[in-house]
């Protein structure tokens, strides 16, 4: 977890040196805005991990000398398959092509995405934990 | 001596098969990533075949100044339009979706030891996104004004109502919001994929080189993407909610288009390159029978090319007088040095490997020259007073060829050829695809070489027509036969998936003696992926698993100095692994 | 004011020669010759003192670029013709060695600054801006051709089609060669410092030089200043190189050097001209420089050519 800590954490601080240089060179708002943003989004996660880095103990894929047995079990839940996201797919479709075609085709495309919505979160209720 | 052992992923599927619904249904339906992964492939090179075919039309037509063979041309309209969807196509709906969409989707979870995405249905929900985006993208074709004739780029005050009226340019945006989201969708999938579905031992620094490269390409779609998303957004607005965010007369500043889309192009120059870099380390060390040379170099050199590729976007605005040129001179210009590192890492796992030209390895040796060429024009671009010269015209055109050329087709189908054995059990016949492979190295000299002549006589892209008399048709004849070239190669490439479809030859689970977990799955890979695992105790597993001898040489540094005699066989699965049960 | 303008710029172009060929020996060692016997390397040695610089560092970039390219493929061709596939053995598993990473890190960070150095000096001597210019002119591009204004002079040319070559009516300096001349024609005086206020009406357009190794966007909101010392007297084609629509193939211009002296002789003829045609016209038009030209060309004078009819352009969009 610490590696991709770091990780995130690298692209806030390159971004905020390459920001502060930019703004203080350039007077330019909208690529500061930018180089801003993105070094948030650096900052954010990579806080988070790194926090979570300080307080667990290293996980198998973590540790070089880790053996295949140690990550044996159950490692999460997956779908076989699912129909919703191509529902929700097509709703959101129709609601783009509205924005084009005529206002009409909205309401095709919210019953899909909601009909959506609803079947997949019934689905995940069966399927357990997700 | 070998530690193998199951993993079981838990399905949320009440019954019991395995293979779910069959025919239409499951692809519909389908959440494997695999799946996922072909429909993202056929789709992405339907696309790249249909834009091939656009580029036909468009060197057919400056065939002769005046447009065509005998007079016979095209319109300005049609041309403007098919140039715009050529580039639209290839960038938005072939190269990046066929990396990030089509072989991260299905290799990187096998190369992680994953037993699928992290977030399958929403891995599926982006294909959904990127199939609509691509239909919205062609269905401007059949709208009464045309399909979108203002460049790839859509300049802001030309894309403006005033300027390109009519549905085609609204279809054209929104098929770049739609296909936007699904890429973000993929990225958020890919990062925490790699973040946690790795299995043990495979710590980050032993993530293949291709893993590596598609983690960096997703942050990058993370950064980029939704910047375009909202220059698009800002763009409908102007055209259908009365704001003026790019127009003069209102109060906009129409520069701003340029950096909010230049802020998401460049990276995506990027996002189109980074996964292309990471097929060829994948393939490079395979078939030089060696490991990836300067390993943890190229790892770092992927990270700077990606930090890079976000600082530079007003390279392409040099010519605006609006931008502070010593900035994103200097930043363009030091891209060249992790690249330059990556060139050389290739190299030096060439140097003194037992090289065998299957066709994978000769795409990859194809690609080192296009993209030798291309970068070097790239540099000479990277200085203002030199783009100020070529800004616009064909020069650049046969820079980013060469360069997008070499990534997303030479690199791309490098992979394609690599890993078809994986998807379909089934090997390609390797005199086709040399014979493909030949043909394409040549039209693709013949076609962009020229290019860069009538670049630096002034001929400006995008043109439907061209100054007769100043030379320029003869290199624009020799561009439009390597097209032909090129276009013939692909036909022989069909052939080849057809003779392999109606006859095929097995390949196994190894075919190419490969380096990572993709090739320890079935060919190809069961549901969910992995039975068996072997241990992870470098950056290639699978290799380490099946020449146990040759390991000693190539995980500890110290031991690049020896010349051969210092070979310590380490027995696998020493330490604290414990012998199998 | 013309006079001593020419002269200091002939001083510092004098001046900034043996720099010049500093430049060039640094980066071209092996080809051992002077600024002028530089091979053209494909390009155009510019006719513009900024173009001439520009060539410069062309040219320098093309040998590094050269050397660069030709050392590493020569690696690569070597590396895939002696380390072909000959024998079933296990080639020797190396993976690291610090000094060569580090090398190939270093070598190209220097290339790199280096480059960087030339090239800010050159972008520098290329935007930089005259105290004093010979002439103004005001360039606006807009869907599909130029108008070039030259303000102080109430002389304005405007065209906005590729035919017809030599529309602007150089008393008797031809305009050749023909496919050098399509569009409106902007006359500057050659050898002297010109200066361009560059603008756009409508959509970003692309003002290309060729032969002066240059380009400028053309867009609205934005005012772009720049000089031009055009070298020697010629006709330089130039055309729109930013896609702005239908007719942006068809968008030229042309740029034609005239001696000082026919340059203000041009000049004056122009200024009868639009006289005589503001005069003969009884429309109630300002006397602002912009509808002088369009009165001009109203008034079917040389000064303004206008081919494609109004309807065309209509149908078109």
């Amino acid at each position: 977890m610490r590696i991709e800590a770091l990780f995130l954490i690298g692209i806030a601080v390159f971004f905020g040196i390459v920001g502060a240089v930019y703004w203080f060179w350039a007077y330019e708002q909208g690529g500061t805005m930018m180089l801003a943003g993105t070094t948030l989004l650096g900052l954010l996660p990579g806080a988070y991990y790194y926090w979570w880095s300080r307080r667990m103990k290293p996980r198998p894929e973590d540790r070089p000398d880790a053996s295949i047995e140690e990550g044996s079990g159950v490692i999460g839940t997956f779908p076989n398959s699912s129909i919703w996201p191509f529902v929700l797919g097509m709703g959101l479709f129709l609601v783009v092509l509205s924005l084009v075609f005529g206002i009409w085709l909205l309401a095709p495309g919210f019953a899909l995405v909601i009909s959506a919505a609803v079947g997949v979160t019934v689905e995940s209720r069966r399927g357990g934990t997700v | 001596m070998t530690v193998l052992a199951e993993r079981q992923a838990v399905h949320d599927d009440h019954s019991e098969h395995h293979e779910g619904p069959t025919g239409l249904l499951k692809w519909m339906t389908s959440t494997d990533h695999k799946v996922i992964g072909m429909n993202y492939m056929v789709t992405s090179l339907v696309m790249f075949f249909l834009a091939g075919l656009m580029a036909l039309a468009i060197r057919y037509q400056l065939l002769s100044p005046g447009g065509g063979i005998a007079g016979h041309g095209l319109s300005n309209q049609q041309f403007n339009e098919l140039f715009t969807m050529h580039g639209s196509l290839m960038l938005y709906l072939f190269a990046g979706p066929f990396a990030f969409g089509g072989l991260a989707n299905y290799i990187l979870p096998l190369q992680i030891g994953a037993p699928d995405m992290a977030f399958p249905r929403l891995n599926a929900l982006s294909y959904w996104l990127y199939l609509s985006g691509s239909i919205t993208m062609m269905l401007g074709f059949l709208t009464a004004g045309g399909a979108a004739a203002f460049g790839w780029v859509g300049y802001a005050p030309l894309s403006e109502p005033t300027f390109s009226p009519g549905a085609g340019p609204d279809l054209w945006i929104l098929a770049i919001a739609l296909t936007g989201f699904s890429a973000i969708f993929t990225a958020v999938n890919l990062v925490t994929t790699t973040f946690y579905l790795r299995v043990p031992g495979l710590t980050m620094f032993r993530l293949p080189l291709f893993t590596w490269g598609m983690l960096v390409t997703a942050i990058l779609i993370l950064i980029a993407f939704p910047i375009l998303t909202a220059a698009m957004v800002f763009l409908f607005a102007d055209r259908h909610f009365g704001t003026h965010v790019y127009t003069v007369a209102g109060g906009g500043v129409p520069v701003l288009y340029q950096n909010l889309f230049w802020f998401f192009g460049h990276p995506e120059v990027y996002i189109l390159a980074l996964p292309y870099f990471g097929i060829v380390s994948e393939i490079i060390p395979v078939f030089s029978k060696k490991p990836m040379f300067g390993y943890k170099g190229m790892v770092f050199a992927t990270m700077a090319i990606g930090a890079l590729s976000t600082g530079v976007w007003a390279h392409h605005m040099f010519t605006t007088g609006t931008v502070l040129l010593p900035f994103f001179s200097l930043l363009s210009l030091l891209i060249a040095v992790p690249t330059g590192i990556k060139f050389f890492n290739w190299i030096g796992t060439m140097w003194r490997g037992q090289i065998h030209f299957a066709v994978p390895m000769l795409f990859c040796v194809g690609f080192l020259f296009a993209f030798l060429m291309g970068g070097l024009t790239g540099i000479m671009l990277a200085a203002p007073p030199i783009d100020f010269a070529t800004h616009d015209t064909y020069f650049v055109v046969a820079h980013f060829h060469q360069v997008l050329f070499g990534t997303a087709v030479f690199a791309g189908f490098a992979g394609f050829y690599y890993w078809y054995p994986k998807f379909t059990g089934r090997m390609l016949r390797e005199g086709l695809g040399k014979l493909h492979f030949w043909l394409m190295f040549l039209g693709f000299w013949l076609t962009f070489m020229p290019q860069y002549k009538l670049g630096l006589e002034g001929m400006p892209r995008r043109v439907a027509t061209y100054v007769p008399g100043l030379g320029w048709q003869f290199l624009n004849e020799l561009s439009t036969i390597g097209a032909l070239i090129i276009a013939s190669s692909f036909a022989v490439m069909l052939i080849n998936l057809w003779v392999s479809w109606r006859s095929p030859v097995a390949a196994g689970d190894n075919p190419w003696d490969g380096h990572t977990l993709e090739w320890f799955a079935t060919s190809p890979p069961v549901h969910h992926n992995f039975e068996r695992l072997p241990p992870v105790r470098s950056e290639r597993p699978v290799w380490d698993f099946h020449h146990p001898d040759a390991i000693a040489l190539s995980h500890s540094n110290g031991n690049g100095n020896g010349n051969g005699k210092v070979r310590q066989p380490i027995t696998v699965g020493s330490g604290s692994d414990g012998e199998p049960e | 004011m013309t006079a001593p303008t020419t002269g200091s710029t002939g001083a510092a172009a004098l001046k900034r020669h043996p720099r010049r060929l500093a430049l060039i020996a640094a980066i071209s060692l092996p080809v051992v010759l002077g600024g002028c016997q530089l091979p053209t390397f494909q390009g155009y040695r510019g006719s513009t003192h900024q173009g001439h610089d520009e060539f410069l560092l062309y040219a320098g970039t093309f040998i590094a670029a050269i050397v660069v390219g030709v050392i590493t493929a020569a690696l690569i061709i070597w590396s895939i013709v002696r380390y072909r596939h000959r024998s079933d053995q296990i080639p020797r598993q190396f993976q690291y060695h610090f000094g060569l990473e580090i090398a190939y890190t270093i070598i190209p960070v220097v290339i790199v600054l280096i480059l960087f150095g030339f090239t800010v000096w050159t972008e520098n001597n290329v935007d930089n801006v005259a105290a004093h210019p010979a002439q103004i002119i005001d360039v606006n591009a807009f869907q599909w051709g130029w108008q070039f204004n030259y303000a102080d002079k109430h002389v304005s040319v405007e065209g906005e089609t590729l035919s017809d070559p030599d529309p602007i009516g150089l008393n008797g300096v031809g305009c050749a060669p023909a496919n050098h001349c399509y569009g409106p024609g902007l006359v500057v005086p050659a050898g002297e410092t010109v200066r361009i206020y560059l603008r756009s009406k409508d959509t970003v357009h692309g003002f290309y030089v060729p032969e002066f190794n240059f380009s400028r966007y053309a867009q609205p909101g934005v005012l772009n200043t720049f000089d031009l010392t055009v070298q020697h007297v010629g006709v330089y084609r130039a055309q729109c190189t930013q896609f702005c629509g239908l007719y942006h193939s068809e968008m030229f211009f042309h740029v034609v050097a005239l001696p000082p002296a026919q340059f203000q002789a041009w000049l004056s003829s122009q200024q009868s001209a639009t006289v005589a045609a503001k005069r003969s016209s009884s429309s109630a038009t300002s006397g602002s420089s912009a509808t002088s030209g369009s009165s001009a060309a109203s008034a079917g004078t040389a000064a303004a050519v206008r081919h494609r009819s109004t309807s065309t352009r209509e149908a078109a969009a």
